[in-house]
C-alpha cells in the first residue's frame, strides 16, 4: 500500500486526494515516516504530525520538503549554520506561504551547504548528505538535502534556492528535475539571504509536470520584496510532445572543455533526440560565459559578506563570549561560521575593500553585463540554449573539499544564467558510470512556459526511468 | 597574491577572528582563487556599464502608510539577551576603531 503511495508523482497524488481516493494524512504519514527514519542526512527537521484537516487548494495537502534557508514561523530555520542553531523565525517566507495557501503541507526542513555556499552539501554545519544513488558520493549542493530527499522518495517534491546552480546541479547529480526561475519570479522575502542579486527559489521534483505545478504556486509579485515581479502569464502544465519550430542553441564555451566523456555522450544523445522531435539545433556563441565563474566568485561573496554581517550574536541565533562587544562579535562569528562561509566572507570583504573595489567588484559587474549581452544576442537566433548541467557526475565525498577552486569550477555551466537573471531547468537525461546525468535548458527572461514545454517533450523522449535503489 | 598581513586586515574588517592555522591556509587558498578571478583583467571592459540588477525594473514605491508589524516581544523572542525594551549587549566602550 505505502509503496504504491510513494510511487505517485505529486501531481497524481494531489489529483487522487481531490478525487476522494486518497486521504491527505495517509500520504503525509507515509512520507513522514520515511523522512523521520532516513539515513542520508537529507532532513534537519521533520514535522511530527500531518495537518489536522486536508488543506484547501489544488495541492491538497501533498507534503513538501523545504530547504532550511526558508523561514517558517515557529520551525527551526538555520540555513544549516551553527550560528543560527535553534532559531525559530517569527514569520514565514512568502514562497512557503504561497504554497501553503495552495494546499501544500510542510513535511520538513532539508539539509544544505551552510548559507547555500557550496556545490556538494559538505559545508553543512550539521553534517553532509549522501547521494542516494551511491552513498560514497555527494548529492551536489547547495540544495543537496532537497535533491536527495526527492530522489530517494523521502518527499514527493521539494523547494530549494539557486544562486549559481544550487537547484540545478544537485538535481542533476541526484537524477531529478530542478528549475531556477527568472530572477524576480518568486519572492525572496523570508529566504535567508546569500547573494541578493542572484538568489532565486525554485522547485526540485521527480518530473517536469510536478515542476510546473509547484512553480505555478510559488511565483508572484510580493510587496515585501521590491525586486519581485511575478511572471507575465500563468505557469502552464506542459503537454507538447514535439519540438517543431523550436531552435536550440549549443554554446561551445559551455559544452567543450572540462566535460567528462560520459556526460558528453548523454548530452550528445539528448541533442539527437531534440532533432528527432523536430527541433533544430545550431551552434551559438556565448563568448564571455567562460568568465562566469570569475565574475560569480567576486559578486556572490561580496554580497554575502554584507548579508552575513547581521550574524553578530545580538538579535538572533547563537552568542559566544562575555567580554566586550567587539570580542562578542568576533567570538560568535569564529565559532558559528564554518570554513567555507569564512572563506567567502574573506573573499567578499577583500573584493569590496578600499583600493580593490574597482579591480574586482567593478570589473565583475561589467563582465556580468557582457554575459547578459551574449545571451541577448544568442536569443535573437535561437529560442533555447542547451548544455550539460554539471561537467561531471556526482563526485566522491571529500574529493574536492581540500581544493576550493576545484569545487567552485563545479558550477561552470550553471553560473552564467543567474548572472544574467535567466531561467533554466535541469532534467535527468541518462546515466554515466551508473550515475545520473543532467541536461540543462535555459531561455530568455520569463520564458518558463517555453522551457517547461521543451523539457516535457525531451523528458518523454528520453524516458529516464526510475530512481536510485529504495532503502 | 594576497599576503598574511592583508588576510589579517580583511579578517579584522569582517569581524572574523582566525586562528594562526586558518590565516596560513586562507592566505594560500584566497591567493589561488584570486589568481583565477584575475583572468577577467584581460578583458577590455572600458566602455561596458556595470550590472547590479539584471531584470529591468521601474523604481518601486509605495505610499508611506503605517502597516502592521511584528509585536516587540515577538521580535525580541529569538535574541540571545534582551529585556522588555530591546536587545541587550555588553558595553561597546572598549570597541577600538578599525
Amino acid at each position: 500500500m505505502s509503496q504504491d503511495l510513494l510511487g505517485l508523482s505529486a501531481a497524481q497524488a494531489a489529483e487522487r486526494i481531490r478525487g476522494g481516493d486518497l486521504a491527505s494524512h495517509e500520504l503525509f504519514d507515509a512520507y513522514r515516516e520515511r523522512a523521520a527514519g532516513e539515513e542520508l542526512g537529507a532532513f534537519l527537521w521533520v514535522a511530527d504530525q500531518a495537518p489536522e484537516a486536508t488543506p484547501d487548494g489544488p495541492l491538497a495537502g501533498v507534503p513538501l520538503a523545504v530547504k532550511d534557508l526558508f523561514c517558517v514561523e515557529g520551525v527551526p530555520s538555520a540555513a544549516a549554520s551553527r550560528i543560527l542553531e535553534g532559531y525559530r523565525p517569527p514569520y514565514t517566507a512568502t514562497a512557503v506561504e504561497r504554497l501553503r495557501d495552495a494546499g501544500a503541507a510542510v513535511l520538513g526542513k532539508t539539509n544544505m551547504d551552510e548559507f547555500a555556499m557550496g556545490s556538494s552539501n559538505e559545508n553543512s554545519g550539521f553534517g553532509p548528505v549522501l547521494n542516494p544513488w551511491d552513498r560514497t558520493r555527494v548529492p551536489g549542493g547547495s540544495s543537496g538535502g532537497s535533491a536527495a530527499a526527492v530522489a530517494a522518495g523521502l518527499a514527493p517534491w521539494a523547494i530549494g534556492t539557486d544562486t549559481g546552480g544550487s537547484i540545478r546541479q544537485p538535481a542533476a547529480l541526484c537524477g531529478i528535475v530542478g528549475m531556477k526561475p527568472t530572477y524576480g519570479a518568486v519572492s525572496r522575502y523570508g529566504m535567508i539571504a546569500f547573494a541578493s542579486s542572484l538568489d532565486q527559489a525554485g522547485p526540485l521534483t521527480r518530473d517536469v509536470t510536478d515542476c510546473a505545478l509547484l512553480l505555478r504556486h510559488m511565483v508572484g509579485r510580493d510587496p515585501c520584496d521590491s525586486t519581485s515581479t511575478g511572471v507575465p502569464e500563468e505557469v502552464a502544465l506542459p503537454s507538447s510532445e514535439r519540438l517543431e519550430g523550436l531552435r536550440f542553441g549549443i554554446p561551445p564555451e559551455l559544452t567543450g572543455e572540462g566535460i567528462e566523456p560520459g556526460v558528453r555522450e548523454v548530452f550528445d544523445a539528448t541533442v539527437w533526440r531534440i532533432e528527432e522531435l523536430g527541433g533544430t539545433v545550431e551552434e551559438v556563441a556565448l563568448p564571455h560565459a567562460g568568465h562566469g565563474i570569475s565574475a560569480y566568485y567576486v559578486i556572490a561573496p561580496a554580497e554575502a559578506s554584507a548579508n552575513l554581517a547581521r550574524y553578530d550574536g545580538v538579535r538572533f541565533g547563537q552568542r559566544v563570549g562575555d567580554g566586550d562587544l567587539l570580542s562578542l562579535y568576533e567570538q560568535t562569528r569564529e565559532e558559528g561560521f564554518g570554513t567555507e562561509v569564512k572563506r567567502r566572507i574573506m573573499l567578499g570583504t577583500y573584493a569590496l575593500s578600499s583600493g580593490y573595489y574597482e579591480a574586482y567588484y567593478g570589473r565583475a559587474q561589467r563582465v556580468r553585463t557582457k554575459i547578459a549581452d551574449d545571451f541577448r544576442a544568442a536569443f535573437e537566433r535561437v529560442d533555447l540554449i542547451v548544455t550539460p548541467t554539471s561537467p561531471t557526475v556526482a563526485f566522491g565525498l571529500g574529493e574536492r573539499t581540500d581544493d576550493p577552486l576545484a569545487m567552485y569550477l563545479s558550477d561552470a555551466l550553471t553560473v552564467p544564467m543567474p548572472l544574467a537573471g535567466l531561467p533554466a531547468i535541469s532534467i535527468p537525461a541518462g546515466m554515466s558510470e551508473e550515475l545520473p546525468v543532467g541536461f540543462q535548458i535555459a531561455g530568455p527572461a520569463f520564458s518558463e512556459n517555453q522551457i517547461l514545454d521543451a523539457a516535457y517533450a525531451i523528458e518523454r523522449a528520453v524516458g529516464f526511468d526510475g530512481g536510485p535503489p529504495r532503502a | 597574491m594576497i599576503d598574511r598581513e592583508q588576510v589579517l586586515h580583511v579578517a579584522r574588517l569582517a569581524r572574523l577572528r582566525l586562528t594562526d592555522a586558518e590565516v596560513g591556509r586562507m592566505t594560500g587558498e584566497l591567493s589561488s582563487i584570486l589568481d583565477h578571478i584575475e583572468k577577467i583583467g584581460e578583458l577590455d571592459l572600458e566602455e561596458v556599464a556595470p550590472t547590479s540588477h539584471v531584470i529591468e525594473l521601474e523604481n518601486v514605491l509605495r505610499a508611506d502608510e503605517p502597516r502592521e508589524s511584528l509585536p516587540r516581544e515577538v521580535a525580541l523572542r529569538e535574541a540571545p539577551d534582551s529585556d522588555a525594551t530591546g536587545f541587550r549587549v555588553p558595553s561597546p566602550s572598549t570597541v577600538e576603531e578599525a
